[in-house]
């Protein structure tokens, strides 16, 4: 019944909408584009407040994909080594940094043993920030340098890749805080990217997870295992690559989202932070910006036919 | 002033005069940032030949800290950040405090965004002071981690690990021997900042030759591997699909239109033969297929710069204006 009330009601609306177009053709095809971007502020700006405020969000189905990347991580066992790469940056962060926050929670509720490496210049931010925010608050149990470490930045792109692949000491003397890291004891009988279990690594451009995939996993099928969480205008790039190279992938924020889910139902209880349901709550202002841009779509193709019809007339 | 300038003008006043009120009538303010103070000493229990640095805590009980000199102890107050939630619960004597700092730097983060929003008005010197901040400051910000994490441990400490070890990284392995081969990435940088020199721009030409030759051939190569040949082998897929003995529609599906898909598209980029009759109305089909992924792929730019600009207003109303607490910060405020 309420499936038929809301058909019903989507239907009388876009009959006004086409309607009201029609009607005023001339205007909306002069409309200033300002009154666009200030109708999608507040379609994004409202749910942003009003999930701020009640903190509901929207109920998230995993697909494929994001379930992929889930039961990959899920194999794993306790002191299984993961890496975890984060070529990311405060630009991407809106779509990449829910992810990021909720691999380092699964691994860390998993308790393998993380080792943060970054290609991008404030990649090594963002890894700090997660290691402020999730697991010094939430697993103070967990030690540097026996759980997890910092490898920090390298310059160089996928030529660092290149090298680790084979040989990690040649380029990494120390952690990303000057300590020797033949003095850590979790870099133990690690010689290269190989000895890891898998490698996770969040994306947003170049150098990110096609790099990962041409020089590390491409090249060594059997020792080398990844999965990936990236920015929406890679995710088509990276699809070819799914399942053979890359056997799950998160693209974009609908991805994040939907493994955050995941994750949450499953190791997260009822009281959960809402640090881990960032995605979620991104989902709002994704709905009502996507219901606004799709009418706005068919305004747009209401004017042209109207237009074209009248010039055929003429 | 033109009628858009004074409605704009009234219209900053306005929030002005509102941010005001929010930031000093309020019981909590706004966009005020705390930290947690804990003090750090350590003092240097090591010899003449080698420095061992040791916490405070973690001195021995027979060593005598008063009779250390001065210059081989250090301290130092770090910061965390906290919030105001954990402030006005902390008790009496606590570590938590206001930090004057932070609250500059998230009402700074503020105005630049609004700054940069402002271009979709129109161009404008706030939005262009805006850019030229953020350009100057990832260009400096890009040489010092690159100093300090390639050139720094990298090159210089290949070359003479022990006075990089004195100067900067003390935790640098004692094993870390002196590696000359390092000299030749080291002539070759020189070489390559030739080029601001006004006489002998030449000479950058010989590194820059070596650098794409070699860039070239390693992409070749890995291209080929991961895009070309796997490609081609992962694009060969049965028709048939049967998962358990079972016919797999759905599956089989899949797998008939990738076979088409990548077949239509490659007639469509086959130009020797003219694109008419069959092959017209193949290439017809590859082009719909492109369209899709070009949609899909404009699909999701746009997913991606509404999560954008979701962030940057979850931190306009959470972190600035405090109008909203998702993640409890500030005790429900």
């Amino acid at each position: 019944m309420a499936l038929l009330i809301t058909l019903g009601a989507t239907a009388a609306f876009l009959v006004v909408l086409i309607f009201a177009v029609k009607a005023r053709t001339e205007f909306f095809k002069n409309l200033d584009r300002r009154w666009i971007f200030l109708l999608m502020l507040v379609a994004v700006a409202v749910p942003v407040y009003v999930i701020g405020k009640t903190k509901e969000t929207f109920p998230e189905k995993a697909l494929p994909k994001a379930q992929a990347v889930f039961d990959v991580i899920e194999e794993l066992s306790e002191g299984d080594k993961v890496l975890l790469a984060f070529d990311f940056d405060p630009g991407s962060e809106g779509e990449l940094g829910p992810m990021a926050t909720t691999f380092v929670y699964h691994c860390a509720t998993k308790k393998l043993k993380m080792y943060f490496i970054a290609l991008w210049p404030i990649g090594r931010q963002m890894i700090d920030d997660n290691i402020a925010k999730i697991i010094e608050p939430d697993f103070p149990q967990m030690v540097y340098g026996e759980d997890y470490m910092n490898l920090g930045f390298k310059a160089g792109n996928e030529g660092v890749i290149n090298v680790i692949v084979t040989d990690i000491k040649q380029l990494y003397t120390t952690d990303a805080y000057g300590t020797d890291i033949a003095a850590i004891p979790m870099m133990e009988g690690i010689d290269s990217i190989q000895k890891m279990d898998l490698i996770i690594n969040v994306s947003a451009g170049y150098p990110g997870t096609k790099e990962w995939v041409q020089y590390a996993v491409t090249p060594f099928p059997h020792d080398i295992r990844m999965v990936a969480g990236c920015t929406g205008v890679q995710a088509p790039l990276l699809y070819p690559y799914m399942p053979q190279q890359l056997p799950g992938l998160l693209a974009a924020i609908k991805g994040a989202s939907e493994y955050e889910s995941l994750v949450i139902n499953k190791y997260g209880g009822d009281d959960i932070s809402g640090k881990y349901l960032e995605a979620q709550r991104r989902m709002g202002p994704q709905l009502v910006a996507h219901v606004l841009m799709v009418l706005l779509i068919i305004a747009g193709n209401v004017i042209f036919f109207t237009e074209r019809k009248r010039e055929a007339r003429s | 002033m033109s009628r858009e300038t004074t409605i704009w003008l009234i219209v900053f006043l306005i929030g002005a005069v509102m941010l005001f009120g929010r930031a000093m009538f309020t019981e909590h303010g706004m966009a005020r940032m705390y930290v947690e103070e804990s003090p750090r000493e350590f003092v240097d229990l090591g010899d003449e030949d080698k420095s061992d640095w040791v916490s405070m805590d973690e001195v021995p009980e027979d060593v005598e800290v008063s009779a250390i000199p001065a210059d081989r102890r250090v301290s130092w107050t770090s910061q965390k950040t906290s919030n105001y939630g954990e402030f006005v619960q902390q008790p009496a004597g606590g570590n938590i405090q206001f930090s004057l700092a932070r609250s500059i730097g998230v009402w700074l983060a503020a105005l630049f965004t609004l700054f940069v929003l402002s271009f979709l008005i129109k161009d404008n010197p706030l939005y262009k002071v805006a850019e030229s901040v953020f350009v100057g400051i990832s260009a400096a910000y890009w040489m010092v981690v690159a100093f300090w994490d390639q050139i720094v441990p990298n090159l210089i400490g290949k070359l003479s690990p022990t006075f990089v070890r004195n100067w900067a990284m003390p935790g640098l392995g004692e094993d870390a021997r002196q590696e000359l081969i390092y000299l030749i990435p080291l002539v070759l940088g020189m070489m390559l900042l030739w080029r601001l020199s006004p006489k002998g721009g030449w000479i950058s030409r010989w590194p820059m030759a070596f650098f794409i030759g070699t860039f070239c051939g390693l992409r070749l190569i890995r291209f080929l591997q991961a895009d070309f040949l796997t490609q081609i082998r992962n694009s060969i897929d049965p028709l048939y699909v049967t998962e358990g003995g079972v016919f797999d529609v759905w599956a089989s599906l899949a797998n008939i239109i990738l076979l088409i898909g990548v077949l239509s598209c490659l007639v469509y980029f086959f130009f020797s033969f003219e694109h008419k009759g069959i092959v017209g109305r193949i290439a017809k089909l590859g082009i719909w297929f492109l369209m899709i992924t070009f949609g899909a792929g404009f699909g999701y730019t746009v997913m991606g710069r509404i999560a954008l600009l979701a962030i940057r207003l979850e931190f306009l109303f959470d972190d600035w204006l405090w109008l909203i607490d998702p993640t409890d910060k500030r005790l429900g405020i």
